[in-house]
């Protein structure tokens, strides 16, 4: 029996030995206890689009992202149209950033001379330690105003202002869940002040799908579909898919992209009539995007 | 009985010597040999430090995601490309005081010292030697130094295309007052 007792004795001993030993090699910092810090999650994505959607991403306060998207031709345009590349569409845009969660945009695309212009806020910020948000959730609302000299086509009704306006409202909800892999689901509507003919609803209702897999520090592959959730049956449109790469190289951030969707803007691609990709109608493209600290920021 | 009774009394004079801080000021200098109108300079206030005068021994931790710089994309490229603060999101020190018998924590004066330790920065440890201050001021003692570590040696790479912009070995600047530490 006592030699029992001295074996569990000893072998206790023995196993809680190492532990005490390490607990007094502690660091001299555990008498400060737990840091009382929120780890913000940052740069799920490169830019503040996935391709032609916004991301769950704002640019930095005092800054000015310049940023120009070009579109080429069709694909199945064929080697006359040198596969596209001997056309281009292309938007043309500066966004600032008011602060860590509110940014503003403007830009202006060729499709339809078209001016939009958006205002984008985050309401919650992915977060871990003091603070923990499993998502962020960043509202867009958006307004585009159609230039073309006519841009109804109809004699019978009168152009106005309004009728060429449009507006959008989107909530991105995203996670960046691994440091490679971030996904992001975007409710969206879309509202046209006119449309063609009686059959095409004025609102539009869509869901965006968005992700990110990244395969180096600078280099990732992105993905953005939207599907509309009330299309007219039977109609031409396709919904936009785009799939492309997001290269960094300091300064600048290249998206090059394939992509059926010609619009630039909400309204655009979840609206105008999109190629289908099984046909080949699809576009090259590429979003260039250079940012500017217009803010001067102390650092001490 | 007698280790009993003398155990909380032990730790009690242990505890009376440590000092502290959750405010140090760290800073660094990573500008490379091209003059740029573009300064590589970064500055953080939330370094947390302690200090045990009975052993000489002090410890730095600094949060590389609360280092500012004047441009954001560069705060967002040090992050993301440089010190890949998510993997890793503190730098640490851990040191000894060469000659701490020399300092005199709680008597005014001015202490030069020599700091021998690891630090520990994107995941990897390196020795390092730093030259500082410990001045004691009205009883509160503050920790100055100024060192150089290279980013090569912390495998921290420079792409080819900004190697002029940012140096190989950079100045890192520290500085904290400290706290006597109760419990």
């Amino acid at each position: 029996m006592k030699r029992l007792i001295f074996l569990i004795t000893s072998a206790l001993t023995l196993f809680f030995l190492p532990l005490k030993g390490s607990a007094q090699e502690g660091s001299l910092l555990d008498i400060l206890g737990k840091d009382e810090v929120t780890d913000y999650t940052t740069n799920a994505f490169k830019s503040s689009r996935v391709i032609n959607g916004h991301s769950m991403e704002m640019i930095s306060e005092g800054t000015l992202d310049f940023r120009i998207l070009h579109r080429f031709g069709r694909i199945s345009d064929g080697f006359y149209e040198m596969f596209g590349l001997d056309r281009a569409s292309m938007r043309i845009g500066f966004d600032y950033g008011i602060s860590p969660n509110l940014m503003v945009g403007f830009g202006r695309s060729t499709a339809k001379k078209e001016m939009d212009a958006f205002v984008k806020y985050r309401i919650l910020w992915q977060s871990k330690g003091s603070k923990n948000n499993p998502v962020s959730l960043v509202w867009v609302s958006g307004i585009t105003m159609n230039g073309l000299k006519d841009p109804i086509g109809n004699p019978e009704v009168p152009v106005t202002l309004s009728r060429r306006l449009g507006y959008y409202h989107e909530l991105i909800i995203g996670r960046k869940i691994t440091d490679r892999l971030t996904l992001q689901l975007s409710p969206t509507w879309v509202h046209r002040n006119i449309v063609d003919n009686q059959l095409i609803p004025n609102e539009l209702f869509a869901v965006g799908f968005g992700g990110r897999v990244k395969f180096t520090q600078r280099l990732a592959f992105v993905w953005d579909y939207g599907y509309v959730i009330n299309r007219f049956p039977g109609n031409l449109l396709a919904n936009p898919l785009s799939i492309g790469l997001d290269i960094e190289t300091g300064g600048h951030v290249f998206q090059l992209h394939f992509s059926n969707a010609v619009g630039m803007n909400e309204r655009a691609y979840l609206s105008d009539t999109n190629g289908d990709w099984l046909k080949g109608d699809i576009q090259f493209g590429f979003n260039l995007s250079r940012i500017f600290q217009v803010k001067k920021r102390p650092i001490e | 009985m007698l280790v009993c009774l003398l155990l909380p009394a032990a730790y009690f004079v242990q505890a009376q010597s440590k000092y502290f801080t959750r405010t140090g000021a760290v800073s660094f200098n990573a500008e490379g040999a091209m003059d740029d109108i573009e300064e590589v300079k970064a500055a953080t206030k939330t370094a947390t430090c302690v200090a045990d005068q009975a052993s000489g021994q002090m410890e730095w931790a600094v949060l590389l995601k609360g280092f500012q710089f004047k441009n954001a994309l560069m705060q967002e490229h040090f992050n993301e490309n440089y010190v890949e603060s998510d993997k890793f999101p503190k730098a640490t020190f851990k040191g000894q005081i060469d000659n701490h018998a020399n300092v005199k924590w709680t008597t005014d004066g001015t202490y030069p010292v020599v700091v021998n330790g690891k630090m520990t920065l994107h995941g990897i440890t390196k020795d390092l030697v730093a030259k500082g201050t410990v001045q004691v001021k009205s009883g509160k003692p503050a920790l100055a130094s100024d060192f150089f570590v290279k980013l090569s040696d912390y495998d921290i790479k420079i792409p080819s295309v900004v190697g002029t912009k940012i140096a190989n070995e950079i100045k890192i600047s520290v500085n904290a007052n400290l706290e006597p530490f109760k419990k």
